[in-house]
């Protein structure tokens, strides 16, 4: 079991750290907070409270809070999309912003089961899909690769390179793809 | 599908809400349709079977291009999507 405190602290400091702000209403904040507790004791991971999950970690971590998209949507709108994470001026204001999903529609797709009716589609061999068989399918779906920052150097194994480089904060466009190959001889 | 049917006095239009039951902006989109007496339908995707949550993505989809909730549609047409009190107000003429 998640202890709400913990969410709380947990949130608290992320925000800090990036210099962001919780939002300024409490019992939205709670509302927030009991979400992502809800979401971490279903799923393991605490998910974004405002979006659907697939229940694979591989089709859901770009919506793990804080999701990827946060950065980008607090430079550009003041604020993440759910609301929760805001910058001076909003909390200041109190004024919240709407703020479109930047979450690409063929991921949102993935948390419908759109896996679970290939599968079906597909020859069935040995009845009944196991979950673990399911969650092997998604380490396919996604294909992850070799990502690295041109401006610092960081290096990151995902689908998509991050938005904003965590440690020198360059922009997507500053990812290059490492592409490897392997030989092997005699 | 299975809707949960809240009843009210405003029932001269057909509310339906796609709902997450962890979501804020859902909790409030039902007390204010709650506050206003206005009848609806809910249903919470998050807690639906995957059948189902292809069924709804199909229908939010077809009328919405991107999955958000809330989602609310009325008389079949109309599409509000997150909590927009002044949207509501305007399409159920509260």
């Amino acid at each position: 079991m998640t202890i709400i405190e913990q969410v709380r602290r947990r949130a608290e400091a992320d925000a800090k750290t990036y210099g962001y702000y919780l939002i300024p209403q409490p019992e939205l904040l709670q509302g927030f907070l009991e979400g992502l507790k809800t979401n971490e004791d279903r799923y393991g991971y605490p998910l974004c409270p405002c979006r659907l999950a697939s229940g694979i970690f591989e089709y859901d971590r770009d919506i793990i809070c804080p999701c990827d998209y946060r950065d980008p949507d607090v430079a550009q709108y003041g604020s993440c999309y759910c609301r929760l994470y805001v910058n001076k001026e909003v909390y200041e204001s109190k004024n919240l912003p709407e703020v479109p999903e930047r979450r690409p529609v063929e991921k949102q797709g993935r948390a419908y089961g759109t896996q679970a009716a290939t599968a079906k589609q597909a020859p069935a061999q040995g009845g009944q899909e196991k979950p673990s068989a399911k969650a092997e399918k998604a380490q396919v779906a996604v294909k992850k690769k070799l990502w690295y920052c041109k401006q610092c150097g960081y290096v990151v194994f995902r689908e998509d390179p991050p938005y904003i480089c965590p440690i020198c904060k360059a922009k997507k466009e500053m990812f290059a793809e490492i592409e490897s190959t392997l030989e092997f001889n005699g | 599908m299975q809707f949960s049917k809240v009843s009210g006095k405003k029932n001269n239009h057909k509310v339906t809400l796609y709902a997450l039951s962890t979501c804020v902006w859902c909790k409030l989109t039902k007390e204010f349709l709650n506050e206003n007496n206005v009848e609806y339908e809910y249903i919470y995707v998050d807690l639906c079977d995957e059948d189902d949550k292809q069924k709804i993505r199909d229908i939010i989809q077809s009328k919405v291009g991107s999955l958000i909730y809330p989602t609310t549609i009325v008389d079949d047409k109309v599409v509000i999507t997150g909590f927009r009190k002044d949207k509501l107000k305007e399409v159920l003429e509260i």
